[in-house]
């Protein structure tokens, strides 16, 4: 339609390429253990697997979350139409890691998970983040942001509840070595303060969102 | 299966590799004694018909030695900065022969033999390891420990400028790494001192020039490069249950029946597991080893002291 609209869909190509290149990189070294087991993802891939696509899951959590800022930031607003396809990247993370965790931890058996979801405090926080970012995903429709009209936001914001679930989940789950933490908390702060920012401003209900 | 069977190193290839080893002369010493002792001892009877040794790059590349940071390959990629000679080893506490001591002299003239052992890590992974070691026993009565010695604790070297992980502004480790055991487990026939593997000299990233070897035990409390020997009627504080007490006791004796609030400890995987078959397996009580040690902890309430 517009000349402008040209350079920001190739902005939404050059970021959806960058969400796809840990997968395209998973995908190689999961040829590598193919072709040569422990030489792709070490001698315990269950483990390798499962670090991998969590770290991911994190980054990518976070990096959906951070585009409304930089909308603002850099006065983009087509910046916000990369947003539902980042965050159903960071779902599709979380997705296989649950699913890393299914078929090589638990071994698909649903009493071994079920007692994981009780007993372990950070399985708990991790499948719950999952839920609500299942909510989020099965809602990313326009027909289902369309029939839920205003209760969409609403909905939405559960992203404000998914990410210290994930950040709990890590927490708990890790035993010493707290430098990635430490930076995942510090990105998540800066973007929940620009956001508290926005919101205080008196015109903050024209620029509102996630 | 993608995985063919790890090779079975054969005797004479453990002694000629270890032969032309000899920059400490002990270690020479010891290969000659091994050749004439037996390498199949009684020690390795406990290894069950489908243990098998698993490949030497993964043992000396998938480690856990958080000095040297916390990824299982950071041991491998930075230990080879430690400077293992010197070593001087302090002995202390309720004993009659107290002081330092260099590494060589507490081990001189001591036999290093083959123990091959079943290795359970609290993160519910395994390995079966061809270890050279010396029975805890003959090197703890040197120092002739008094009826005051109730247990032995064990200190890693702190040496930050060497030691990445001990400079780390990120890790809530309070070093030295500390472990210890009863005077009792430590005198047990299956305790020993590590000081090689595969045949070859102790690499750096598994604990050189020496670590302990307890195999019923999980993983944790086989302390590394170890540079202090504390004889004491106080049960030591091991570093992990310093962190969480809930988690880690001072025991840590592999048992399935006790769930760890991060892991199950009823099954673990034999490495290398693969994508395709993770080799899970059941674990077994004190890692199969419990009719040389159960007797130990008659009586003992084995949830409580876990
Ligand atoms: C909500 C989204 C989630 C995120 C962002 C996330 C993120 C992570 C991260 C960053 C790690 C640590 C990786 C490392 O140390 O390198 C991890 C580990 C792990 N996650 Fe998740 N996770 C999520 C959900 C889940 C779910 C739903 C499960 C399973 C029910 C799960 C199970 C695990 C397990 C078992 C580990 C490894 C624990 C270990 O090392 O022993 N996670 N996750």
């Amino acid at each position: 339609m517009t000349v402008a609209k040209k350079p920001n869909n190739r902005l939404k190509l050059v970021l959806a390429l960058l969400a796809t290149a840990p997968a395209l990189w998973l995908a190689y070294l999961i040829s590598q253990e193919i072709s040569l087991p422990t030489s792709g993802l070490g001698p315990d891939p269950a483990e390798g697997l499962l670090h991998y696509l969590g770290d991911w899951s994190m980054i990518a959590l976070l990096v959906a979350f951070s585009v409304t800022p930089l909308r603002r930031i850099f006065k983009q607003p087509m910046l916000a139409r990369s947003r539902r396809m980042l965050g159903l990247f960071a779902f599709f993370y979380v997705a296989l890691h649950l699913a890393t965790y299914i078929v090589l931890y638990v071994e698909s058996s649903w009493q071994l998970l079920v007692a994981d979801f009780v007993e372990r405090t950070y399985i708990t926080a991790g499948i719950a983040g999952f839920f609500g970012l299942v909510a989020m995903a099965v809602t990313s429709t326009k027909g289902w942001r369309r029939r839920l009209g205003q209760n969409w936001l609403r909905l939405h914001k559960v992203i404000y509840l998914v990410i210290p679930l994930a950040l709990l989940h890590l927490i708990w789950l890790r035993k010493d070595g707290f430098g990635d933490i430490a930076l995942y908390i510090l990105w998540f702060s800066i973007l929940l303060g620009e956001r508290i920012y926005q919101a205080r401003k008196p015109r903050a209900a024209l620029t509102k969102g996630l | 299966m993608l995985i063919g069977k790890s090779p079975k190193i054969p005797t004479s290839e453990i002694i000629s590799e270890t032969t032309y080893l000899n920059r400490r002369k002990f270690l020479g010493q010891s290969t000659a004694l091994i050749a004439g002792s037996s390498l199949l001892g009684s020690a390795n009877a406990g290894l069950q018909p489908d243990d098998e040794i698993t490949p030497e790059d993964i043992v000396t590349q998938f480690n856990n030695f958080y000095e040297f940071g916390t990824d299982k390959s950071d041991p491998y990629e930075n230990a080879h900065t430690l400077t293992t000679d010197p070593w001087t080893v302090t002995v202390s506490g309720a004993a009659k022969k107290t002081g330092e001591f260099a590494f060589e002299d507490i081990i001189k003239g001591m036999t290093a033999e083959e123990r091959i052992y079943r290795f359970r890590c609290v993160e519910a992974w395994s390995m079966v390891v061809p270890w050279m070691g010396i029975e805890l026993k003959k090197i703890l009565e040197q120092f002739e420990p008094t009826g005051d010695a109730k247990y032995v604790e064990f200190k890693t070297l702190v040496r930050p400028e060497e030691m990445p992980g001990q400079r780390s502004f990120f890790s809530s480790i309070d070093w030295p790494y500390v472990e210890g055991l009863r005077m009792d487990e430590a005198y047990n026939p299956l305790s020993i001192m590590v000081t090689g593997l595969f045949g070859k000299e102790l690499p750096n990233q598994n604990g050189a020039p020496w670590r302990l070897m307890v195999p019923w035990k999980y993983g944790f409390k086989s302390v590394k490069s170890i540079v202090s020997i504390h004889f004491t009627d106080k049960q030591p504080l091991n570093t992990w249950q310093q962190l969480q007490a809930s988690e880690y006791g001072f025991y840590a004796n592999v048992n399935p029946a006790v769930s760890h609030p991060r892991w199950s400890q009823a099954s673990e995987r034999r490495l290398p597991s693969t994508l395709f078959n993770t080799n899970r397996r059941p674990t077994l009580p004190f890692n199969g080893y419990a009719e040389e040690v159960a007797h130990l902890y008659k009586g003992m309430d084995l949830k409580k002291f876990y």
